[in-house]
């Protein structure tokens, strides 16, 4: 029993990691943002919103006017094929940032945005040989970006990795505007004539409605701007994939503590049925009903954490076996959690079972009656 | 040979002293089964069993001496007359329905010993007694429980660390007799102690059992085919159809 449990805790253990993974995988780039929300234009649909919507400036201007918020700067996303200079084949997605904005990424080697060819990329990246100085060729339109800096840590969306550039030099991209076989210059960047992004990044002020959530608030302020705006989290939805990856690992997930409680019910169903003259002596010898679904549930507590606890370890060590370039991520929170809701459920099972206690009738101990 | 039940002296007799008794059955009658298979397993039983003294029931399989043993001991309700321990009527207790209300009764004045000990296999002769105490008293009492003591009365001091599965049949048994009597009850009722034993161990084990019900002044039933041990014993009855007799000498 004890090593079902465990095993149960293991693969516990190891979804959260491919859940975190993907997670990680899908919106790592989103989440390390210090944004608020995210404004898409107006009816955008959630799923792919960042690739759908396009805004403008004067969807912009009518966010920067809000009193709640604090700060609001446009953000372009596109994902692009290219090759590095030494043939190597990579995916991307583009965020094009104002470079003094709140969304200018900080590296951890390197410089930050500034020349117009210029790209902050995934420290990720760097498992497929790309260095500082490598010079990345976008696919189709051949323009010609420099690696000058790497984010701290992982920053991924949609399971690429980001690579920040400049947004006029992502304006230059999207409109097919980009010199071909060679890198953006300050004057190509001068002759963009667009205001258009694919989102509005917001910053709230602190103890606002929009900071809290408020969403006639909101809604108001959308109205104003011809906008659809999501917070945050909600806007990893908008990530590629990444509802129905996570709704389907959870789905995993839930299904696994179901079985658990089975499991676990079963087993103590059988116990119950296995100790019935055990029980029948001392239900006999006074024991209450409630004495007996106590102890039969404290052992079953015992069993479980206990046994958790043992799949949980040997699901770290697998985690800390797994091949790299796999998506996954252990984090504390959701594997606490996830214990606690295994031991919990198997409880559950574990009462449904052992409640069969109320039933024995003290009086089968008697050798006549057996 | 055994006399009728209807015969008022054999059966004044067979029931005993009513004064001062510990455990009396009044007129006790047990129906089991539904419809045609309904069957009186016990019919019109008197019985009064003294403090301190242990009486023996004996009897073919199916004459009731099981049916007896659940009536006295809070195990079955009888379809009619009553059951008394220490003078209180355990009729309202099952009129009540109340489970909790008998298995309180049944842990605070009653003591049993079954077929083969009965013991829980996990468990060590000393862990036994405690188990019992702690299922007759509040927690808290119960870490300060010793139970040393009452296996040094059994003769089993020397055993408390061991296992059922290390013990002897005999030996199992005066564990349980201890365990029985862990929660000092008025009434002990035995089943059947001897059912794995041999002669020398039988003795024994009946032996230990008479002599804790006259040091403790309990009131002791027990039913047994072992006619063997019945000369240790106060007094023997015969049960025949779920009617008690007095035994022959």
């Amino acid at each position: 029993m004890g090593v079902v449990i465990a095993l149960i805790a293991v693969l516990m253990v190891m979804l959260s990691g491919l859940s975190g993974g993907l997670v990680n995988d899908g919106v790592s780039g989103l989440k390390n943002l210090p944004v608020t929300a995210f404004a898409f234009d107006e009816g955008t649909k959630t799923d792919n919103a960042f690739s759908r919507s396009v805004v403008d400036g004067e969807q912009l201007a009518a966010w920067r006017d809000q009193s709640d918020v604090e700060a609001a700067t446009p953000i372009g996303v596109a994902i692009v094929n290219a090759v590095t200079d030494d043939g190597t084949q990579i995916d991307l997605t583009v965020f094009g940032v104002e470079e003094d904005s709140f969304l200018a990424p900080t590296p951890s080697d390197g410089s930050g945005l500034g020349a117009p060819a210029g790209i902050v990329v995934s420290e990720t990246l760097r498992s497929e040989g790309v260095e500082l100085g490598t010079v990345v060729t976008l696919d189709q339109t051949e323009t010609e970006l420099e690696v000058v800096g790497f984010t701290q840590g992982q920053a991924t969306f949609g399971h690429v990795d980001v690579a920040y550039a400049p947004l006029a030099t992502w304006r230059l991209i999207t409109l097919g505007d980009a010199p071909a076989g060679a890198a953006p210059t300050e004057a190509d960047l001068a002759g963009v004539d667009a205001d258009h992004a694919s989102a509005i990044a917001l910053q709230a002020v602190p103890g606002s409605a929009l900071a809290s959530g408020d969403t006639d608030a909101v809604a108001a302020a959308d109205a104003a701007a011809g906008t659809t705006t999501m917070t945050l989290v909600e806007s990893f939805n908008a990530s590629p994939g990444y509802q129905a990856e996570t709704l389907t690992l959870a789905m995993i997930q839930w299904f696994l503590y179901a079985i658990g409680a089975l499991v676990v019910g079963a087993f103590f169903t059988v116990w119950t049925i296995q100790r019935g003259h055990e029980l029948a002596v001392l239900r006999a010898m006074g024991a209450s009903a409630r004495y007996l679904v106590r102890d039969g549930l404290t052992q079953a507590g015992i069993l479980l954490v206990t046994f958790t606890a043992v799949g949980v370890a040997v699901g770290l060590g697998l985690g800390a076996l797994m091949p790299e370039g796999m998506p996954f991520s252990l984090e504390a929170g959701p594997i606490a959690v996830a214990s606690v809701v295994t031991i919990l459920l198997g409880l559950a099972g574990a009462a449904v079972a052992v409640l069969r206690v109320t039933r024995i009738e003290p009086v089968t101990a008697l050798g006549g009656a057996r | 040979m055994t006399q009728p039940a209807t015969a008022p002296t054999a059966t004044a007799e067979a029931a005993g002293d009513r004064s001062a008794a510990t455990l009396v059955l009044q007129d006790v009658t047990l129906e089991v089964g539904d419809g045609e298979g309904k069957v009186r397993a016990l019919d019109g039983v008197d019985l009064q069993v003294h403090p301190g003294e242990l009486v023996a029931i004996i009897g073919p399989s199916g004459a009731g001496k099981s049916s007896l043993l659940a009536v006295a001991g809070a195990l079955a309700a009888p379809t009619s007359g009553s059951v008394r321990v220490l003078d209180q009527d355990l009729g309202p207790l099952w009129e009540r329905g109340g489970q909790s209300a008998l298995a309180r009764f049944r842990r605070e004045r009653l003591g049993y010993v079954f077929q083969s000990g009965n013991l829980l296999p996990a468990l060590t002769a000393a862990d036994q007694l405690r188990l019992a105490y702690r299922i007759a008293h509040k927690r808290g009492r119960a870490r300060s429980f010793d139970p040393q003591p009452m296996l040094d009365a059994v003769g089993m001091g020397h055993r408390a660390g061991s296992r059922p599965g290390q013990l002897s049949g005999g030996e199992r048994q005066r564990v349980s007799i201890a365990r029985a009597l862990v929660n000092e009850p008025a009434v002990l009722l035995v089943d059947e102690p001897t059912a794995a034993l041999d002669r020398a161990r039988s003795q024994d084990v009946v032996a230990l059992l008479a002599e804790q019900c006259h040091e403790r002044g309990v009131a002791g039933v027990m039913v047994t085919h072992d006619h063997d041990v019945l000369a240790r014993c106060d007094r023997v009855l015969e049960m025949v159809d779920g009617r008690l007799t007095l035994a022959a000498a």
